[in-house]
């Protein structure tokens, strides 16, 4: 049986990831950024990838990086979830990443594991894995096309890119143009990426490099989504503890009891399988479907909670100012995110043997 | 008693007298206001003539196949669905005069000055102050919050404390606020949107003459009750054709683009358009109940349906779109005369609606309203009826 508790050192992480956080990307301060010309924290990353060398988590060591698992990659993402974090750690140092990690290309992943460079896949942020993806014309050996939702292109040094031939090329960003879409979650940008004889570097088999990212970006998705919806869960708890309306804190109604408490139980149960889903990548074992349950699962739940922490802070959760609007927007858009919960039970009723009529 | 046949009659009048296409839009609706065509159920001389509130559709039905220009209700949905019934019921001769027709037309929009950042649900508790003067006029101080709409607006109505030593519900006395008066100030609220829809409203000093007093002093809270069972049905009730709601632009999504469809999400918009489609029509019985009565607390019912309605599609929407429902149409921040649920695209109408369950009420003040006052189940414990609103804790 997989481990779905957390090690001393993950706790010691976590702590470490929280503190950084709390400095580096305060709500108001995410908040201005999303309207800022750079969408991306880039000191937030800088310290995670170079102070704290979390680029690398997944990387073997004699490969320049940490050799450390899924395990702790989610306990960050955990902490990024919390905190809305415009930082792109799960395209690069997770789905970029294991990208690299099924090709031949020690030296970028080096360079991605340091956190000095920054690398993006590039296929739309809504593609499962195992789903079509839309690929780059390959010609004279030169890269012809568009492809668009890609995230978090604009902080990328480097893109991932997969082509007709069946090849995943290496491009550099400054070689092809990039125009910023307007995302529905303003923390995690999307760009269209148009490649016009843009030369790159063959870095493998693009069907097997992509799959494995996507996965990889699939199962730890559920990790950020469990922090997105323990940090609202507690949020509003805290919130309706202090309002006060009737004479009394509204988070005494019992109406809003029963639904927090039956919040929390699907916030218990989504921890399980965010956990065992990062495990199970770590270990290898029942992996696909330990990702699949959870992509099934997970964004009923963070999409549940940022929606009551709305309603349950009623009026001053529909302003601007007010933090909920980035958790409802990352948990929306989270839930299309490599793969649609029904995507991904479509997928598990072919892993279980239990086909639609 | 008017009935069916002597309305078509006057609407044909009107209609001869004043050519849709050759009529000026404002002379038309004011004609067809003072024809008595404009709320048939309201007075003679207010805009109607005492008939049957269901008759106004065969007007409604008449004038759109004429081609007359309507009075873009969407544009004054305060001022038609909440200042309008509660100026009928608790105004003098003379505010009805005054108020009604510009209302009506459009000349004239309202707001609500209702909530308060201390004071929403529990709206009895709010703390903006109206002191009279020696003269009888009102001075009023305080802070509103999220007014829909102040910066398009000319009138706003108002609920203000006139006596801070009895309890809460008993010393609040109902205003209409000029919204071009010194004092007033509304600076915009931007919301999730990113539009500043709603405003915070800061009232200093404003001087209010007492003939814009509506009802008694301290009457305030009951004169409040007549808007708010409105508000929900103005919220909830609107008149829809079939697939005329959220479940609209879905539904043609769904049939012009088959590449979106999977059985899950099959499943899931089937469910709901049978949801909209009995929505509809409670919302059609609802109405052929009421005829010419005031609402009651059925309307929470209504606006509850509808709030869980719009939200439950609007996210599927999302969802259904894919690629796209991770794309926005535009952030920009802006100040819109209304809340285009259909012009925008369905990250917006997944947005916005999310404040269905909140504004005129959030969904669980309404289910307690739909507990204690159709069910007649017992009310929480309260602490606070019988303190003097001074002492309580805040
Ligand atoms: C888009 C929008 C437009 C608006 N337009 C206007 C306007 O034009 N004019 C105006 O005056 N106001 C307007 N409002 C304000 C609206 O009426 C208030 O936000 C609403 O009444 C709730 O008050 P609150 O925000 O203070 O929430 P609170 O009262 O603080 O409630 C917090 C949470 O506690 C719950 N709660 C409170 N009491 C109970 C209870 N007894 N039992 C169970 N649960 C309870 C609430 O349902 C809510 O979920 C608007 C609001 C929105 C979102």
């Amino acid at each position: 049986m997989s481990d779905l508790l957390y090690s001393e050192e993950e706790e010691a992480l976590r702590a470490a990831v929280r503190d950084l956080l709390a400095d580096h990307c305060d709500a108001p301060g995410v908040i201005a950024r999303t309207e800022s010309d750079t969408p991306h924290d880039l000191a937030a990353w800088k310290a995670l990838a170079d102070g704290m060398g979390l680029a690398g988590l997944l990387v073997p060591e004699d490969k320049g990086g940490q050799g450390a698992s899924h395990r702790e990659a989610a306990v960050v993402l955990e902490e990024l979830g919390r905190a809305v974090a415009p930082v792109p750690y799960l395209t690069s140092a997770v789905v970029a990443t294991e990208a690299l990690l099924a090709c031949d290309a020690d030296d970028l992943l080096a360079e991605l594991a340091s956190g000095r460079r920054i690398g993006a896949l590039a296929v739309a942020l809504n593609i499962a894995p195992g789903g079509a993806y839309k690929v780059v014309r390959h010609e004279g050996g030169a890269l012809h096309g568009e492809l668009t939702a890609v995230a978090d292109v604009q902080a990328a040094d480097v893109l991932l890119v997969p082509a007709d031939d069946g090849g995943l090329y290496a491009v550099d960003a400054s070689a092809v143009t990039v125009t910023p879409q307007i995302p529905f979650d303003l923390t995690r940008p999307l760009a269209t990426v148009t490649l016009d004889g843009t030369r790159g570097r063959l870095l493998g088999d693009a069907e097997t490099a992509v799959h494995r990212a996507l996965r990889a970006g699939a199962g730890l998705l559920a990790s950020e989504q469990l922090g997105l919806a323990d940090w609202t869960l507690t949020e509003t708890v805290r919130y309706l503890k202090e309002r006060k309306q009737f004479n009394r804190p509204v988070g005494g109604f019992q109406a809003l009891k029963h639904r927090l408490a039956q919040l929390w139980l699907e916030v218990v149960n989504l921890r399980a399988a965010a956990r065992n889903a990062a495990d199970a990548l770590a270990t290898g074992e029942d992996t696909d479907v330990a990702v699949a349950v959870a992509q099934a699962y997970a964004a009923s739940v963070a999409v549940h909670a940022a929606e009551e922490a709305l309603q349950l802070h009623a009026g001053i959760g529909m302003t601007w100012e007010h933090p909920v609007h980035l958790y409802l927007k990352r948990a929306k858009a989270d839930s299309i995110a490599y793969g649609t919960a029904g995507a991904h039970r479509a997928r598990l009723a072919e892993l279980v043997d239990l086909q639609a009529p | 008693m008017t009935d069916a046949a002597e309305l078509k009659r006057r609407t044909a009048e009107l209609l001869a007298a004043h050519p849709p296409a050759s009529t000026d839009r404002l002379d038309f609706l004011k004609a067809r206001f003072d024809a008595g065509l404009a709320w048939v159920h309201y007075p003679e001389g207010l805009g109607g003539l005492n008939a049957p509130r269901s008759l106004q559709a065969v007007v409604d039905a008449e004038l759109e196949a004429a081609g007359a220009p309507d009075n873009d209700p969407r544009r004054n949905g305060i001022g038609l669905g909440m200042a309008a019934p509660t100026i009928l019921k608790y105004g003098t001769e003379e505010q009805k005069q005054r108020y009604l027709r510009p209302l009506w037309v459009g000349e004239e929009i309202w707001c609500q000055l209702f909530s308060e950042p201390g004071a929403g649900s529990d709206l009895a508790a709010l703390g903006t102050r109206a002191v009279r003067q020696d003269d009888g006029d009102w001075v009023v101080n305080g802070q509103k919050v999220w007014t829909s709409g102040a910066h398009n607006s000319r009138w706003a109505i108002l609920i203000a404390r006139t006596d801070p030593d009895v309890p809460k519900h008993a010393g609040i006395t109902y205003f209409i606020c000029d919204m071009a008066d010194p004092g007033v100030d509304v600076r915009p609220l931007r919301q999730i949107t990113g539009e500043a829809e709603f405003n915070e409203v800061f009232l200093t000093d404003v001087r209010i003459p007492d003939d814009r007093r509506l009802g008694e002093v301290g009457d305030g809270w009951r004169v409040a009750q007549t808007t708010l069972n409105n508000e929900r049905v103005a919220i909830g009730g609107m008149r829809l054709p079939r697939e005329g709601g959220m479940i609209g632009p879905v539904s043609r999504t769904w049939r012009e683009r088959p590449e979106l469809r999977t059985q899950d999400l099959h499943q899931r918009l089937l469910k709901l358009w049978v949801d909209s489609e009995v929505a509809r029509l409670t919302a059609e019985r609802l109405r052929q109940q009421l005829v010419a009565g005031q609402p009651g607390p059925e309307g929470a019912g209504m606006k509850l349906g509808f709030a869980r309605l719009n939200q439950e599609i609007s996210g599927l929407e999302v969802e259904l779109r894919g690629e796209e429902g991770l794309l926005y149409d535009d952030w920009t921040m802006r100040r819109p005369e209304l809340v285009d649920f259909t012009g925008r695209d369905a990250g917006y109408r997944y947005l916005r609606s999310k404040g269905n369950s909140i504004e005129g009420g959030t969904s669980e003040v309404l289910l307690n309203i739909v507990a204690e006052r159709v069910l007649g189940l017992p009310a929480e414990p309260r602490t606070d009826k019988d303190v003097a609103w001074k002492d309580l804790a805040r």
